[in-house]
């Protein structure tokens, strides 16, 4: 049925382009620019935007980065679509001949791991449960891909990561990460400490200057998880959306939103709000100037209020 | 994915031939199933009017197309006999009929969508009138046609009827989320499953208000009810039946309420 739908979308997509009278400009408008940042010494990031995916991002929102390794590029994070992933390919071998040497998923969410495909001849490494996760829920984020970005998606094939990482001190292509496997923002979360350059690479653990997203998240593990990134100290934080953070205030900052987003869903219960009212509440100033916002609240609304509605209001039977 | 297409467009072949409606509207939202609904739903009303008096809000966008919100509010159309919201485009488009009784015509519900739709609420007043409200919901669909996520846990029989919720007699509102899976028959292998009505009664059995419940409410039903804070009861008592014959009963309170 997937398929099916997939098949669709690449056809309405064809007929599409071919009924506009400026092809080549068709053509050059789903392409994306990415640009290698440098992040350190050996490290360069691909910033996303802090947007919602949209037609005019094609879903680059995400945080790629690219780190050397001995005989290539380790790539952390691959985009939400093929074509972001050969773009990303195509970045790497700008920055290292070898090109990619090996690829990491931080977790399980489409924008993360879509862009696997074009490198399905390394080694794609992730948590044990990222594995699981990719597998379980790839089809379905496929399926809403495709909804929000149309032709962007076209050819994208679901290809979860393979490798097994388990915590600890781990080589990939020759270079030291400290691997943490967290969980929070979804039930496996990697975060990677750089031991040479002591960047820390969050992952969607940490949010900056950008609404966090909660389609999968448990407040309560998200929480314990900043503690333990809080502890290493990181020289910098290489956030999964929003500029990179050499001063160490986003994981404060995703913190606090994440505070004040479960006190107020919890207080809202109490007071016997409906979700549309809740929905409508006012974004205190520092939380309303996050990329993404009101909608990205909005949609933690939907995805957190019912459970938490549940666990406050008492039994009546 | 194959069903509820069908059943669109053989919506929309009818809805062709449904144009004969006795007062024809301009729909707002010019959805195209509007005449077709003002009459198999409505029954052809000669009083019907569109009105910006009926308010609907619902997100833009259905996060969650199994747990949509949805706020009717008809407290400016004064004498309400009962509200019947439904969805233009639906395998079963019927949500829910609320009689609002004693209570203000207005109700906070979650439904489940299968496609972008409008949502309409069709107020008629205790003159007779119809007055319609709208608003308009992009989803990605399968709403209706997925299985309930009750089996997946296996105490679901055990919340069977569970009901939770709360009477806030400051702010005149009662909201009381009953644990069923709300099957609606479209997801194969699995039959109708429904609460189908929900009586709200004041501690001596007083009928207060009444809901008329449909495929597609929400799994584990989730409402708000509002009164004039000065009028509201200080305990309800809920009861109703669903179709394979379960009871549902409760009652929800003020916060420290012992009666
Ligand atoms: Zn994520």
């Amino acid at each position: 049925m997937i398929t099916t739908r997939r098949r669709a979308c690449a056809l309405i997509g064809a007929t599409a382009t071919i009924g506009l009278p400026n092809l080549p400009f068709a053509q050059a408008r789903l392409s994306y620019d990415l640009q290698p940042k440098p992040a350190g010494p050996g490290i360069w990031m691909i910033e996303g935007s802090t947007d919602y995916f949209s037609m005019d991002n094609g879903g680059a929102i995400v945080n790629c980065v690219l780190l050397q390794g001995d005989s290539g590029l380790i790539v952390i994070d691959t985009g939400p679509s093929r074509r972001f992933g050969e773009a990303l390919a195509g970045v790497a071998r700008t920055l290292d001949l070898r090109g990619v040497s090996a690829v990491v998923n931080t977790h399980h969410h489409p924008d993360h791991f879509f862009g696997n495909q074009v490198f399905a001849t390394q080694p794609i490494h992730a948590l044990g449960d990222t594995i699981r996760l990719a597998q379980d829920e790839g089809d379905g984020f496929a399926d809403n891909m495709y909804r929000l970005l149309g032709d962007w998606m076209r050819g994208t094939e679901v290809v979860p990561p393979r490798n097994v990482l388990d915590g600890g001190e781990v080589t990939i292509d020759g270079r030291a990460f400290t691997v943490l496997p967290l969980s929070g923002h979804t039930a496996a979360d990697m975060a990677l400490l750089d031991q040479r350059s002591g960047l820390l690479i969050a992952g969607d653990l940490v949010f900056h200057d950008r609404a966090p997203t909660t389609p999968s998240a448990d407040l309560a593990q998200w929480s314990a998880a900043l503690d333990t990134l809080e502890a290493t100290n990181a020289a910098a934080i290489l956030p999964g959306h929003g500029p990179l953070d050499q001063a160490g205030a986003s994981i404060a900052q995703t913190r606090a939103y994440l505070d004040w987003l479960n006190t107020t869903l919890r207080q809202s219960a109490r007071d016997g709000l409906d979700m549309i009212e809740v929905m409508q509440l006012p974004l205190p100033e520092r939380f309303a100037a996050m990329g993404a916002q009101p909608d990205e609240y909005q949609r933690s609304v939907s995805h957190l209020f019912p459970d938490i509605e549940l666990a406050v209001l008492p039994r009546a039977n | 994915m194959l069903r509820p297409l069908l059943a669109a467009l053989s919506l929309a072949t009818a809805a062709a031939a449904a144009d004969d409606v006795r007062t024809p509207l301009t729909d707002p939202l010019g959805s195209g199933m509007w005449s077709y609904h003002q009459k198999e739903l409505l029954g052809d009303p000669l009083d019907i009017r569109f009105d910006d008096r009926v308010i609907v809000q619902g997100p833009a966008n259905a996060e969650d197309t199994v747990n949509v919100p949805l706020l009717v509010d008809a407290t400016a159309i004064g004498d309400v006999e009962e509200i019947r919201i439904f969805a233009d485009y639906g395998p079963i488009p019927h949500i829910l009929t609320y009689h609002p009784g004693q209570a203000a015509p207005k109700i906070a519900l979650r439904f489940k969508i299968d496609q972008a739709t409008a949502i309409r609420a069709a107020v008629r007043s205790a003159d007779g009138a119809w007055h319609v409200g709208s608003t308009y919901i992009d989803a990605a669909g399968g709403g209706c046609t997925a299985a309930s996520h009750a089996y997946a846990s296996d105490d679901w029989e055990e919340r069977l009827g569970m009901i939770h919720g709360q009477v806030w007699a400051d702010t005149g509102r009662a909201r009381m989320i009953v644990d069923h899976p709300m099957d609606t028959g479209l997801a194969d292998g699995i039959p109708v499953f429904i609460i189908e009505t929900l009586d709200i009664s004041d501690t001596q059995g007083q009928p207060i208000a009444r809901l008329d419940l449909h495929e597609p409410v929400n799994e584990d039903p989730a409402f708000t009810l509002y009164f004039e804070p000065d009028a509201t009861p200080e305990a309800l008592r809920i009861t109703g039946r669903d179709n394979n014959g379960n009871d549902i009963d409760g009652l929800i309170t003020v916060a420290g309420y012992n009666g």
